[in-house]
């Protein structure tokens, strides 16, 4: 195992600062709230920091990353979820807010509807639709095959249409506990397909 | 009220015209890319370069 030079090194620091807006922008679809976001961008740095010697210089540093940020997202959400904290008040508060109001939230209909989807569909939806990634790179970074990301995007236009079309955006849909349970286990499902590991 | 879409939009049938929140959904992306960085993240980067001794 050969030591990374320092060139390797200063370009790894440069190359992942590149990224950082990608992160955020990533992020921030995924769970909504820009403070938390940044969070977990700062998160998903700490940790790629930390396990450089495994990027392979070359690749991807945007897919690497991706999923360095999704692991700690799925890993974040079900710690709370353990801890029974998981706060149905901020889910509300998205999906209620009015859009358009002076609301720190400030999420378009867009946003709202697009936090109204299970995880995994959502993520999917984020990768191929506003990050550009092609479906087999989606695939990569959720640890699953490109059918499943295929099927997972297309159901997530498909609800959008419906919800985006007729105006038909759920507003209360986590506030009802059968909603909820079938997010969280949702979330165990797209945490169990990792195909990579955090590696700690 | 409905409107006269009957595009068969199953399973990523490529439709020629992309809806309208299709572009919204990038712009959402977009936006946040384009935002100035926070300072943080930069510190944060520095601190994790800085030498141990």
């Amino acid at each position: 195992m050969s030591k990374r030079s320092a060139e390797d090194a200063a370009a790894f620091k440069r190359e992942l600062e590149a990224v950082i807006p990608h992160l955020r922008a990533f992020a921030r679809g995924l769970c909504g709230r820009p403070d938390m976001a940044d969070d977990l961008v700062q998160e998903a740095l700490m940790k790629a920091w930390a396990a450089q010697e495994r990027f392979e210089p070359g690749t991807s540093m945007r897919a690497w990353t991706f999923v360095i940020l999704r692991n700690a997202y799925l890993t974040d959400m079900r710690r709370n979820r353990f801890r029974g904290e998981y706060d149905d008040n901020v889910a509300e508060r998205i999906l209620t807010a009015p859009a358009g109001q002076e609301d720190p939230l400030h999420l378009s209909d867009m946003h709202r509807a697009l936090l109204t989807l299970p995880p995994e569909r959502r993520e999917a939806l984020l990768l191929v639709g506003a990050g550009g990634f092609s479906y087999e790179e989606a695939a990569e970074i959720c640890g699953c095959a490109i059918g499943t990301i295929k099927s997972r995007v297309g159901r997530a236009r498909a609800a959008l249409n419906s919800m985006l079309a007729d105006g038909d955006i759920p507003k209360r849909s986590l506030d009802d506990a059968g909603a909820h349970r079938a997010i969280l286990e949702e979330l165990d499902d797209v945490a169990a397909g990792d195909g990579v590991t955090g590696g700690n | 009220m409905a409107p006269k879409d009957k595009t068969p939009d199953k399973s990523g049938t490529p439709r020629k015209k992309q809806p309208d929140w299709a572009r919204g959904l990038r712009d959402l992306y977009d936006d946040v890319v384009d935002e100035p960085l926070p300072p943080s993240f930069k510190d944060l980067l520095d601190k994790l370069d800085a030498p141990k001794k």
